[in-house]
């Protein structure tokens, strides 16, 4: 027990001190300069001066209601789509079915922002199509990217957003028995639809409440699909403080911090207000589902939301094609739909370097998802033997929760005291903390539900703690650990701005390059970087889903499930 | 504050003691140089990877370029490394720098200096106290940044879809009201966006010459209010109402492609007979200027106060500057930038390579591309952008 004990200290130990320390260290240096204090700049005085020079940023008001908009409006239309969908979709659609869903789960964010900038551009294939219908000879001069109400960014966020949520409602329905419930609520007269949503929809929300957060921390603060999709006069509050921090002037820095800490607070003041919904919510359902309405007229509302989740789908599809298509074209101009000459020079090219790129890429993904593996592992093997606390649990998550622009300024300074900036070690620390998160959400659940039986007949035979690890649950556990491995690949791949900020530019990952050169007027050059962002962790996904596959090929019930 | 005309003579006549160059050689070998550098250009990351080679093989110093997406993330960078205490052994060895950022520094005391007299091929420089090599929008460099290639604002446009450009920025107007929504600029926050207010405000402003002292807010108003008029007038026929605007002028080139506007600009008079070559512009794009000119000036490399590898960073700067570096980088076929170099200081051999260079049907000879206009004074760029977000940014 005293051995449990103490591994339980040391696994917290190690996540306090390596995961959550730095952030608020870095949080805190953020927080000193928004109220005036940065020493680099001999400025020691508090003041709420960069609080006034922030609310003085033209179009600041725009910029704050337009990160409410899109990330309050994406993250609520992809819940109601993914929810609407599963209930449509509730008879017998397991959580294996899903496996289609792997490549868009997996593409980064920046390269499906690329590709869709492509596909709904006022020159993009849709317009393209409609100009083989209608005989236009140039683009229409409509915004249908970079609007001023930020709808592409919104569509851009639900797209990505959309294949994590079914991901997480699957992995949560899992756990519940829906066949049982379903067939009893249908027994009692009810529609499929509104029976999952009576029935399964309330057990379910506590298990993807967490995830639904991340998402919404991650829409209204998001930089690289707000730069590729979003309006620029102004842009996004999260765009508006990467522009601050990135002014000549350098007093500029003091104003920028304050805008990290507002975008901190704006998260937090949403999850609020989400969290206040439900309780709302949990009051209505108490009134309506006693009425005991069979909600029969549901239906066609939740095939129109399958509907969608299906056209978007084939949206992100026509985006990732449109991205491969472009890295082989030599010219595509408008209105042709398919490039008119070819070359792979973008591939050949010696200012090509995805090379290097792609190794540094790689290098860096395989050591943060390593030490985020072992440590979940650790983590959860050590809650074996009593939980952990709420608090304990809610920790890991901050990283997530927290706008990464709010602490890596300051956090690279303190890297830069211990003398750890622009070097692999601290680009795949900085990655850690958010690859780490990823991989415990994916992994606590298989985890927990391994039956506790199967232990406790092994602790009889006399196995010990490491054997009864090592031999039984971690073999039980492959897919799912597989799994949360090349999901924590995709978290590393997509990572932009640790990388950027903590390898002091040095370090150049394909995801580094692609929003550099996203930048410079070469689609193909940039389609290049980007198909090869999109297939890495789509091959990490592949190995994923194969190798347990294979490995358990004897083994029945070792093989179903999971994604 | 300006740098002493005599001063810099004697630096020069008393050339940087041989023996102080082949100690900073000695001590820059092996050393690998971290030259930040903004990476949206493929052309120019070749030109830097070739730069690599060449110092390598001679002198043992390998370039590495850090991508920058702004040249302010090496500044900040600079400034959180003087935050930590950093004062030695900095990330940033070297960076591509010009305008306010360069002020910036300097301001900061963040810069490495003056080296630039001590580099052996500043012999082929003018270093005149009026000499564009020797001021920086109008800020004296003071021998703190080296400079390695000229930018002249230009216009691009697809000649099979255009027959008549403006001739004056004043034109601007009437040619976007007949061709609606087919013109824009990139947004202001974008050096070249910036650029285009610059180049109408020297047009416009009833007395040029005050553009080239600080900023005042007398001076201010006074200069900018015919920008403004033309400017409304201009921006409800500009692309999407002037509502929105490209991020960088390499996304309007990208939409000159696409055919969604008919003009682009760029900072670069090569550019646009490279991006043909490259298969990104049509056959047909071609380069136009006002008549009475357009803003021209150098970009530079800079050494932070406290980089890692200064010998090796003033090798480097050293190796941009010589004659045989300029002619390759001239080459259309390699970068395209016209050279910096002071062609009355080169000898016959050099000229003649110059002169044996290739030339592309899309590349403006010099003589085509008009005077130069000088930059504002930093200071007005800062203020011009800043004013704009002001007025369009609601």
């Amino acid at each position: 027990m005293s051995r449990g004990r103490a591994l339980r200290g040391l696994v917290l130990g190690v996540v306090g001190l390596g995961l959550i320390a730095p952030i608020a260290l870095g949080l805190g240096q953020s927080l000193q300069a928004a109220f005036g204090i940065l020493p680099a700049l001999d400025l020691r005085v508090w003041s709420l001066e960069p609080w006034r020079m922030l609310l003085a940023q033209p179009g600041f008001g725009s910029s704050l209601q337009l990160s409410l908009l899109t990330g309050l409006g994406s993250t609520l239309i992809a819940l109601v789509l993914a929810l609407g969908f599963c209930a449509a979709g509730s008879f017998g659609r397991g959580p294996g079915r899903l496996r289609w869903l792997a490549p868009f789960l997996a593409v980064p964010h920046a390269a499906m922002a690329v590709g869709l900038a492509f596909v709904l551009a006022p020159s993009g294939w849709i317009a393209r199509g409609l100009a083989l219908a209608f005989g236009w000879n140039r683009p229409p001069d409509i915004a249908s990217v970079h609007d001023a109400w930020g709808l592409a960014l919104m569509l851009g966020l639900v797209v990505k957003e959309l294949p994590f949520l079914l991901l997480v409602i699957a992995s949560g329905l899992a756990q519940l028995p829906v066949a049982r419930q379903i067939a009893a609520g249908r027994a009692l007269g009810y529609g499929p639809g509104v029976a999952w949503i009576k029935l399964i929809l309330p057990q379910l929300w506590p298990l993807i409440r967490l995830p639904v957060w991340v998402v919404l921390a991650y829409g209204l603060s998001v930089v690289d699909m707000a730069i590729i999709l979003g309006p620029s006069n102004p842009p996004s509050l999260a765009v508006a403080v990467v522009r601050l921090f990135s002014q000549p002037d350098l007093a500029m820095i003091l104003p920028a911090s304050a805008g990290a800490m507002l975008q901190a607070a704006l998260v937090v003041v949403c999850i609020a207000a989400l969290w206040g919904a439900e309780a709302a919510l949990r009051l209505l359902g108490r009134w309506w589902v006693p009425r005991g309405g069979r909600g029969m007229s549901w239906a066609p509302g939740l095939r129109l939301a399958s509907g969608a989740v299906w056209a978007l789908m084939a949206l992100a599809s026509l985006a990732l094609v449109s991205l491969l298509l472009w890295s082989l074209a030599w010219r595509w101009s408008f209105p042709l739909i398919w490039p008119e000459s070819w070359s792979a020079a973008a591939w050949a090219s010696p200012s090509a370097t995805w090379g290097a790129a792609l190794y540094n890429t790689v290098i860096l993904a395989a050591a943060s998802t390593a030490v985020s593996l072992a440590l979940a592992v650790l983590w959860l093997e050590a809650e074996a033997d009593l939980p952990r606390a709420p608090w304990a649990e809610a920790l890991i998550y901050l990283p997530l929760l927290m706008p990464q622009i709010g602490f890596l300024y300051g956090l690279n300074v303190w890297f830069l005291r211990a003398g750890l900036s622009g070097g692999y070690l601290a680009v795949i620390w900085a990655q850690a903390l958010l690859v780490f998160p990823y991989v415990m959400i994916t992994l606590s659940e298989p985890w927990r539900s391994v039956d506790p039986r199967l232990l406790r007949v092994a602790a009889a035979l006399g196995a010990g703690r490491w054997r009864r690890l090592l031999g039984l649950r971690l073999p039980i556990l492959l897919r799912p650990i597989l799994t949360a491995a090349a999901i924590g690949v995709a978290v590393s791949v997509a990572q932009y701005l640790p990388t950027l900020f903590m390898g002091a530019g040095r370090i150049a990952t394909l995801t580094t390059e692609a929003v550099t050169l996203a930048s410079g007027a070469d689609r193909r050059v940039v389609g290049v970087y980007a198909s090869l962002q999109a297939a890495l962790p789509f091959a990490a996904y592949a190995a994923a889903a194969l190798l347990p596959m294979w490995w358990h090929r004897n083994r029945r019930d070792l093989r179903g499930g999971g994604v | 504050m300006r740098f002493p005309l005599f001063a810099a003579l004697s630096l020069l006549l008393a050339t940087p003691a041989m023996a102080d160059w082949s100690q900073t050689l000695a001590e820059a070998k092996g050393q690998t140089v971290y030259f930040n550098a903004w990476g949206g250009d493929a052309r120019t990351n070749a030109f830097i990877a070739w730069v690599s080679t060449q110092t390598e093989a001679q002198f043992g110093v390998k370039v590495e370029q850090v991508k920058l997406t702004d040249t302010a993330e090496a500044v900040t960078r600079v400034v959180a490394e003087k935050a930590a205490g950093q004062d030695q052994g900095g990330s940033v060895d070297m960076i591509w720098i010009n305008g306010p950022n360069f002020l910036a520094m300097k301001e900061q005391g963040l810069l490495h200096g003056p080296f630039v007299a001590s580099l052996p091929n500043a012999q082929y420089l003018d270093l005149g106290p009026a000499s564009a090599a020797t001021v920086d929008f109008t800020v004296p460099v003071d021998g703190m940044e080296s400079p390695w290639r000229l930018a002249k604002f230009v216009f691009s446009y697809d000649s099979a879809k255009v027959s008549e450009t403006p001739e004056t920025m004043a034109g601007f107007v009437d040619w976007a009201a007949a061709h609606k929504g087919r013109m824009t600029h990139p947004d202001p926050s974008n050096f070249i966006g910036a650029t285009f207010l610059k180049q109408t405000l020297i047009e416009l402003a009833p007395d040029p010459a005050a553009l080239q002292q600080p900023v005042t807010d007398a001076a201010f108003a006074a200069a900018t209010a015919p920008l403004w008029a033309w400017y409304d007038a201009l921006r409800p026929n500009l692309w999407q109402a002037g509502a929105s605007f490209p991020a960088s002028a390499e996304v309007q080139d990208q939409m000159l492609n696409d055919g969604e506007v008919d003009i682009s600009m760029s900072f670069d008079p090569a550019s646009t007979a490279a991006a043909i070559k490259a298969g990104s512009l049509p056959d047909t794009a071609r380069v136009f200027v006002p008549k009475a000119g357009s803003i021209g000036n150098i970009s530079f490399v800079a050494i932070p106060y406290n980089a890692a590898h200064q010998a090796g960073a003033e090798v480097v700067a050293n190796f941009l500057l010589d004659p045989a570096t300029q002619a390759h980088m001239q080459n259309i076929e390699v970068l395209g930038s016209f050279a910096v170099l002071d062609a009355g200081k080169l000898d016959a051999a050099a000229q003649a390579e110059f002169a044996a260079l290739p030339t592309a049907p899309a590349l403006p000879a010099l003589a085509d591309l008009g005077p130069v206009l000088l930059e504002p004074h930093a200071s007005w760029m800062t203020r011009l952008v800043a004013e704009w977000a002001q007025r369009y940014t609601k």
